[in-house]
């Protein structure tokens, strides 16, 4: 019996030594310690030995038994890995066919520009206000120092609609909104984005286009404070070394008055095709309020002054995102949208 | 203007000589705050030199060539000429090899076999403006004079080295339309004294006419008598200062007239004394009134225009242009000078409407009635020394101006706090006295007596920025002021609007507000006034859109014409509308899509159902959820729209836009659209953002499909479902649509997901099968519905 025993361990081994599928290593589990396996059948046998003989081959059998079990369980560990490995290869898909998505939308260009000022502007405690674009006569030119007949009226030639109101030229017209509007005469921080209009049509100019107006009142605002805020303004929007010059000039509405150039970021005032090889690109107006502004739209010009400037935000959204052709902000070409589409 | 630097040096004594000179005079005044467009010599040309034709030949294989032996001085170069009137003996000027000309570089070359070591030159050919040449200009190289002497500098020889800077200048600063004007400025800048002008003449005899001014708009006119004129060409110094100055010469004595308004900024006029048939008188022109102006064209005039007269007849257009009835002539013996203020605000009204002319441009400005007493005199003096007139005696004066300089009360403090700057009082009063202003102190003020030639100057602002400007404002130190804060009204709902937009896809557009008339009320009802342009630039663009789709509808067939694809567009923008006779503004988001919208293997064409989940997630996000729906009422739509296809957005029950699909009329392919008016969607309010306690309870979903008639739509089903649903039923939704085989004509399958569910127990089935039964019995009842097993 004990060679019969030694018999089942032997073929048992050599049989689990070659499964290689969950399904022979079940049936070779069946066939020696199932019910009716063989190593099962030799216990039934038990009853025949002596009593001697019967503890010895019992933990002889049970030994085997024991062995036996312990490899087909660990065998059957490692098939089952095998298996699902062997699954999960047969899933494999190509990582590199295309997503599946919407279509990605983007923001224009200039309204990236007006995000860009607000968000500045209000950072220094600005408030952001809007006015019409429809404007009246009064608010547009009048209140701003600007009588009917005044010869600077010939600078901008507006789209009327009536003799009393016309498409605004100019954000300033805000300007005289924003004092009238304000009660108690207190100090004004305002920045005013928005659509202008000219009766113009040209290669650098289109006859709508879009400004930012900066309006400050309060006791004791100088030009040193309009300096310091453009400086900040510009060095934001075209980087830390941008260089400003303030060249006097004449706007009605505010005296002294200031043209503002921009050192050119292109040759960095070297002198490019950009700036005319002048290194300076002009870009905004500006001045402190005139005495008869602030008298027309209620504020004592003996207590108060300010300071105001304008600017072109679509030659800014081209300098800044290096857009040659003007045309191209309005002609609205996917193309060209489309590249307006991440963080900046 | 164009400032001729040897005019200003007449009044200044400053060194401009070189190119290098000019540029710096230009930049220096751009600094005070004259800008130019243009700067350079009057002739840019290089490397000429006076020659003398030595010999003559004709070439040996060209029939109108000339081979020429020249003289240059230093040398004798043998240069190939093709000008007729090229000759031995001619002093000509040469270019020499090098000599940069506007039309290229000058090189030595062979010309038809012939050597030729530079090139004898035409006036043309050195570039001088074509509106002063002469015709022996065009016809020929240029013929110097017997004695201009050999190996000199032409240009010199010529008068004709000059400095000129185009400036562009401020409409405030009509004084710098003189180059007495610029005298001042420049003086300023370099600290120099403005020399005086020469006035002196003698007078004899008696005036013989009589003035009247039957007009208000004329405040100041003079008007004096020259006798025996002797009409001739001006000196060449005289000349070169009219071209270099933009001005064509004449004669002497218009020539002169010119020159004296170069000089002082006041436009005269000359009659032939003859000629008048009277008086002198400045009036309003009568309706239709007929003038035919210097240049002979006839001129029908209206009351707004001020004439003058001869008491017969008007012989000039006043601040505008003269009568060709009295202009001066070859024969002139006689002539009336006129020296006079008309208003500018009638004269610019007028030279829009005829012409606008030098004179005008002046006149617009304003001008300083001394200068008028003083052109009249310097005109007198150059009429004496250039065209040997005797002056008459005596002036016909009317003047209503004021000519006292202006006293203006200014502290140093008034300067330092509107500047932010640390003037002294010494800086200050030596900048007004470069500027040739007179300061007196008195205590702490200063008393500045702004000279009548600045017009701008009239409060103590405008004396800030002459101290600012000069002393110059880039040596101000910026600052950014400490201020009160106060809360802003910013609000960034168009902005979260238009992020919304660009997250779900679309591309933002920019356009135009201003369309055709035709197109204006396009995508709208057509119940309001379109607004149209007064005077337009193109009838493509002469009326305000009442809809941002026209619009967007341009701009996507500019971009099928480019062959760009899956075009989907957004903007927001404000559109305009007459109501009554008020003027509105409309601010709306509209977009446009079409192609595909998932990107991909599996890619899916834009339908109503994309554009109106676009609708759904603008308006779930901005808190409408529940509040809105879609309204197919044709009634309610344009007409420009497919009307099975599309929809009123309805909020809180208000129409608040249209959603659905271009009419295949207008549009073949299937283009969707929505647009919704903001002003009067964001007026409707939305509940607050707010969390509501999860539920511990499981919830219990149901199914249920029922056949309906086509035509009844699932939104009035799901209100069915709703409100049999009562306060168990949580959510429910359409799952499954399907029409077709195995469902009778005119039906429809549609299948409905229902949640239900409480907040404090798990359902009974009891509860679940009594809410399913009743919103079964209302779908059956309401809309004929069958339940489906």
């Amino acid at each position: 019996m004990e060679e019969q025993v030694k018999q089942i361990e032997k073929s048992a081994l050599e049989e689990l030594k070659s499964c290689t599928e969950l399904k022979a290593l079940e049936e070779t589990r069946v066939k020696y310690l199932g019910k009716k396996g063989e190593l099962t059948a030799l216990l039934k046998q038990m009853g025949s030995l002596s009593k001697e003989e019967r503890p010895v081959i019992g933990s002889m059998v049970n030994k085997v038994r024991d062995e036996l079990e312990e490899i087909i369980s660990s065998k059957e560990e490692s098939l089952k890995k095998e298996e699902i490995a062997k699954k999960l290869e047969s899933e494999k898909i190509d990582v590199t066919l295309p997503s599946t998505k919407i279509r990605r939308g983007s923001k224009h260009p200039l309204n990236r520009i007006i995000e860009e000022v607000e968000d500045l502007f209000v950072s220094m405690g600005y408030d952001v206000i809007s006015g019409p674009e429809l404007e009246t006569d009064e608010y547009c030119f009048e209140r701003l120092n600007l009588p009917k007949g005044h010869p600077a009226r010939d600078m901008q030639d507006s789209f009327y609609i009536t003799t009393e109101y016309l498409l605004r030229t100019q954000t300033s017209a805000v300007q005289a909104r924003a004092m009238m509007a304000n009660k108690e005469k207190s100090p004004i921080r305002v920045i005013v984005p928005g659509k202008t209009y000219r009766r113009e049509d040209d290669a650098t100019h289109s006859h709508q286009f879009n400004q930012v107006e900066g309006l400050v009142i309060d006791k004791d605002i100088t030009f040193a404070d309009l300096k310091g805020t453009l400086e900040v303004f510009m060095k934001h929007m075209l980087g830390e070394d941008t260089k400003l010059r303030f060249r006097p000039s004449y706007f009605p509405f505010t005296e002294p008055s200031f043209e503002v150039d921009v050192s050119c970021f292109k040759c960095g005032g070297k002198g490019c095709n950009l700036c005319k090889h002048t290194g300076w690109i002009e870009l905004l107006g500006s001045g402190m309020v005139h005495p008869n502004v602030l008298k027309m739209n209620g504020y004592d010009p003996d207590k108060y002054t300010g300071f105001a400037f304008g600017t072109g935000l679509d030659r800014l959204a081209m300098f800044k995102y290096g857009i040659t052709d003007m045309r191209l902000l309005y002609a609205n070409d996917v193309r060209f949208l489309s590249q307006f589409d991440r963080k900046d | 203007m164009k400032l001729s630097t040897n005019f200003l040096k007449d009044y200044l004594d400053i060194d401009i000589n070189s190119k290098e000179d000019v540029y710096n005079l230009a930049e220096n005044m751009t600094k005070v705050g004259n800008e130019y467009d243009s700067e350079g010599m009057l002739i840019e040309a290089t490397n000429l030199v006076i020659g003398e034709v030595l010999e003559c030949k004709m070439h040996p294989d060209s029939d109108h060539l000339h081979v020429c032996k020249v003289n240059t001085g230093k040398e004798v170069l043998q240069i190939v000429c093709g000008a007729p009137n090229v000759r031995k003996g001619l002093k000509v000027i040469v270019a020499l090899p090098g000599a940069k000309l506007p039309g290229g570089e000058i090189k030595k070359s062979v010309i038809r076999g012939v050597e030729s070591n530079g090139m004898l030159c035409s006036i043309a050919e050195l570039g001088l403006e074509s509106k002063f040449l002469r015709e022996e200009d065009k016809a020929g190289i240029h013929e110097l004079d017997k004695d201009a002497p050999v190996g000199e500098d032409p240009i010199e020889y010529m008068h004709m080295k000059d400095g000129v800077i185009d400036f562009e200048l401020t409409a405030n600063r009509g004084d710098l339309l003189s180059i007495l004007g610029m005298a001042y400025e420049v003086g300023a800048i370099y600290n120099k004294k403005v020399k005086d002008i020469d006035l002196s003449h003698k007078e004899e005899g008696k005036l013989d006419f009589k003035l009247n001014i039957a007009t208000d708009n004329c405040s100041l006119f003079l008007a004096k008598k020259a006798l025996n004129v002797n009409i001739h060409e001006s000196t060449p110094e005289m000349k070169e200062k009219l071209m270099a100055s933009g001005i064509r010469p004449i004669n002497n004595v218009v020539d002169i007239s010119n020159y004296v308004m170069l000089e002082t900024g006041q436009p005269l006029h000359f009659y032939d004394a003859d000629k008048l048939l009277g008086m002198i008188e400045v009036r309003m022109a009568k309706e239709g009134e007929k003038l035919t102006t210097l240049d002979k064209q006839e001129r029908t005039l209206s009351i707004d225009d001020i004439v003058i007269s001869d008491g017969k007849r008007a012989i000039g257009l006043a601040g505008v242009m003269g009568g060709l009835d009295t202009e001066i002539t070859e024969n002139t013996k006689n002539i009336i000078i006129e020296s006079a203020i008309f208003d500018s605000v009638k004269i610019r009204r007028t030279s829009n409407k005829i012409l606008r002319s030098e004179a005008s441009n002046r006149f617009e400005k304003g001008l300083d009635p001394n200068r008028t007493y003083m052109a009249m005199e310097r005109a007198c003096t150059l009429l004496e020394k250039y065209a040997d007139a005797k002056i008459v005696s005596g002036m016909e004066v009317y003047d209503k101006t004021n000519k006292e300089d202006k006293k203006i009360d200014i502290t140093v403090d008034n300067i330092n706090s509107l500047l932010g700057s640390s003037l002294t009082e010494k800086e200050i009063i030596d900048i007004f006295e470069r500027l040739a202003f007179k300061v007196e102190k008195n205590g702490d003020k200063l008393e500045v007596y702004v000279p009548s030639r600045r017009l701008d100057i009239s409060i103590k602002e405008d004396l800030i920025e002459e101290v600012g400007r000069i002393y110059g404002v880039d040596n101000i130190q910026g600052r950014l002021k400490e201020m009160t804060i106060k809360k802003g009204s910013y609000d960034n709902t168009t902005r979260e609007i238009r992020n919304k937009m660009v997250n779900l896809g679309l591309n933002e557009t920019l356009t135009y507000s201003l369309v055709n008339e035709k197109e204006a009320d396009m995508f709208t009802l057509k119940n309001n006034g379109i607004i149209k342009m007064l005077d337009p630039l193109t009838e493509d663009r002469n009326a305000l859109r009442q809809s941002l789709i026209t619009s967007l509808l341009k701009t996507y067939e500019y971009n099928v014409a480019r062959d760009n694809k899956d075009i989907c567009l957004f903007e927001i923008a404000k559109t305009f509308y007459k109501e009554n006779e008020d003027y509105k503004e409309e601010n709306k988001l509209a977009c446009l899509m079409t192609g595909e919208y998932y990107l991909g293997l599996n890619t899916k064409q834009v339908d109503f159902y994309i554009i109106k989940g676009v609708c759904e997630e603008v308006l779930d996000y901005l808190g409408y959820s529940g509040r809105y729906s879609f309204v197919q009422d044709k009634e309610k739509l344009p007409k420009e729209m497919h009307p099975g296809k599309s929809a009123a957005i309805s909020v809180n029950g208000d129409i608040v836009g249209l959603i659905g699909r271009i009419t295949p009329e207008i549009c073949k392919e299937e283009v969707y659209v929505m647009e919704i008016s903001l002003d009067k969607l964001l007026i409707k309010k939305v509940g607050k953002m707010k969390y509501k306690e999860l539920s511990k309870f499981p919830v219990v979903k149901k199914d249920i499909a029922v056949l309906v008639n086509k035509d009844i739509t699932a939104q009035e089903m799901l209100k069915t479902i709703k409100n049999n649903g009562g306060k168990l039923l949580l959510e429910s939704k359409v799952f499954d649509l399907y029409e077709g085989k195995g469902i009778p004509e005119g039906k429809k399958s549609i299948a409905f997901s229902v949640t239900l569910g409480a907040q404090d127990r798990t359902l009974t089935d009891e509860e679940i099968n009594k809410v399913m039964e009743k919103v079964i019995t209302g779908l059956q009842s309401k809309h004929g519905a069958e339940l489906r097993k």
